[in-house]
């Protein structure tokens, strides 16, 4: 029982990380249709940041720092690099943010050179007991500042104006644009928010481990999360990303004694595995738009 | 008064769709724009809210002004602001938000009356306050064109264009309309109709323009255009066929369906 906690918590604890980035890539998908695979380079850029920002001003300062700094990085490569495309072709676009991945990660690494960096967490691999169970604390930190984050952005997208625009241009842009909503705003800001997400993502993957060039390959698990959850709904990202981690992590702490036949390592593919079987029953994923129409 | 001056729109670079029309929408009056599909009714509309871009439309040449500002160049947001917003044909409302979402996203080019508008719209569609916090998508044909209005009028426009608001519904549901935008003028905002039902636009309206493959052929008061002979004929359908002589005269095909160029 012990085990299987202390395995569910870590898995909520990367989940949480797969969870913000999955929302990352829903909230650009939603606005302008176009699947960002600039996200790792941002979650990289975030925690290489808060490397260098907490050794002076405290890893707690640095944090929403180096977020707010990323989704501005962020909103600057909308505007400059993606904003000319808008009306090409989706593949094109999706295209072009591969490159953009590449760049920053390139200028990122320049940054890390070849030691590990530490982000200068208060946490490391220490550990709490909570309720007769040791777990790490940095597993519960990240699961409850994704749960907050999580709980503001929906009441953002729900109650507030500007989120309520975010919606409408997901929608129907032509109606958006018709109710006095500037379209081009709303692609930038959610470029902003997908890089501050995506920026305390690689935060919390840091904690504890160090940054390193490698960093940016956990971002990958965030795409079977989307997909699990359905690619336009911000509920589903977080549903998805917290499977994909306590999936994960489950695998890794059973399949060794249950199927020893598999291999090891088989829990890297588990995410994927989940992600097939899933597609199988619902194709468009767990929360995926079924629509409502009335003629 | 907004106003359009020899206006031309032209889409992808080719197709030449509005061939120099003009326009004028008095403050507070109801102008009604009739015409057959493809005349380019929406068009003009698209031109005056600004949305043409979405639909790579690009005015070549002639201009539109609000109260003498030329507006021509401005962005839909600016256009929204200023006070010109327009209802889109087949109503477009966001079905999966609710209806008070649909709403308030139309008063976001007015955040700070967004609290008295709701109450307003409520006042004006009482059926929308019932069902508020449904999908908006579960609403019947006419509270979704009720809706489309009322997220338009949520800003306060001095200028409501609307896009056939009659599309598809029920004859009792298209008076209620009718009577609604009646009142919607009567409370100050100056209404510009679309209509392919013509009996209904000109029965409110002051003014009337019939646009024809891009020019607008007719240009009269709407109690003119009622007693028109070709308007009668053409958009009324009244010409009585049982005064015909002769199979001959009823196809109207052969007969004259243009009256300048």
């Amino acid at each position: 029982m012990t085990e299987f906690l202390q395995s569910l918590i870590r898995g909520l604890g990367s989940g949480s990380i797969y969870a913000l980035l999955a929302l990352g890539f829903v909230i650009i998908y939603k606005s302008t249709r176009v699947i960002s695979f600039a996200q790792p380079a941002f979650m990289l850029a975030g925690a290489v940041l808060v490397s260098y920002l907490a050794a002076d001003i405290g890893f707690f300062a640095a944090v929403p720092v180096a977020a707010v700094l990323i989704a501005v990085l962020a909103l600057g490569v909308e505007r400059t690099v993606l904003r000319p495309m808008i009306g090409k072709p989706v593949f094109v676009v999706a295209i072009i943010t591969i490159g953009v991945d590449v760049v920053v990660r390139v200028v990122t690494n320049a940054f890390i050179g070849l030691d590990v960096r530490q982000v200068g967490d208060p946490w490391g691999l220490s550990t709490v007991t909570l309720l007769g169970v040791e777990v790490q604390q940095r597993y519960l930190v990240m699961f409850g500042t994704t749960v907050a984050v999580v709980a503001v952005l929906f009441a953002f997208f729900r109650f507030s104006r500007v989120g309520l625009a975010m919606r409408a241009v997901a929608y129907d842009q032509e109606v958006a644009l018709a109710q006095g909503i500037s379209v081009g705003s709303v692609f930038a800001l959610s470029w902003a928010i997908a890089g501050g997400l995506a920026a305390l993502a690689g935060v919390f993957v840091a904690t504890g481990a160090g940054v390193d060039q490698q960093l940016w390959v956990i971002a990958l698990k965030a795409l079977p999360a989307i997909i699990l959850g359905g690619l336009d709904s911000l509920g589903g990202a977080v549903v998805g990303g917290l499977a994909v981690g306590v999936v994960e992590s489950l695998v890794g702490t059973y399949q060794g004694d249950v199927a020893p036949w598999l291999g090891p390592n088989f829990a890297l593919v588990a995410p994927y595995v989940l992600m097939l079987v899933v597609l199988l029953v619902r194709p468009y994923g767990l929360f995926g738009s079924k629509e409502v129409e009335r003629l | 008064m907004l106003e359009a001056n020899n206006l031309e729109v032209v889409y992808d670079d080719v197709m030449l769709v509005l061939r120099g029309v003009s326009l004028r929408v008095p403050e507070g009056r109801i102008v009604a724009l009739l015409g057959a599909n493809g005349a380019g009714k929406t068009t003009l509309l698209r031109a005056l809210s600004g949305l043409l871009d979405v639909h790579d439309g690009k005015i070549t040449r002639g201009r539109i002004t609000l109260d003498g500002e030329p507006i021509h160049r401005a962005s839909p947001t600016r256009i929204a602001t200023l006070g010109v917003k327009q209802a889109l044909e087949g109503r477009r409302i966001l079905a999966e938000l609710t209806v008070e979402e649909n709403l308030r996203i139309g008063g976001h080019s007015r955040p700070r009356g967004i609290k008295q508008n709701l109450d307003r719209m409520y006042e004006l569609f009482p059926r929308l306050r019932e069902r508020r916090r449904q999908s908006a998508g579960y609403l019947s044909g006419g509270e979704q064109q009720m809706l489309s209005i009322g997220r338009a009028l949520m800003s306060e426009p001095r200028y409501l264009l609307l896009d056939e608001p009659s599309l598809g519904l029920a004859p009792l549901m298209v008076q209620q309309i009718r009577d609604l935008i009646v009142k919607i003028n009567a409370a100050g905002t100056t209404v510009l109709l679309v209509e392919q039902n013509a009996t209904m636009a000109l029965s409110i309206a002051d003014h009337g323009y019939v646009l024809e493959t891009g020019k607008v052929v007719m240009d009269k008061p709407a109690a003119a255009l009622l007693a028109d002979e070709d308007v009668r004929e053409f958009y009324l359908g009244l010409r009585g066929e049982a005064t015909a002589q002769s199979f001959r005269d009823v196809k109207h095909y052969k007969r004259r369906k243009r009256w300048l160029s």
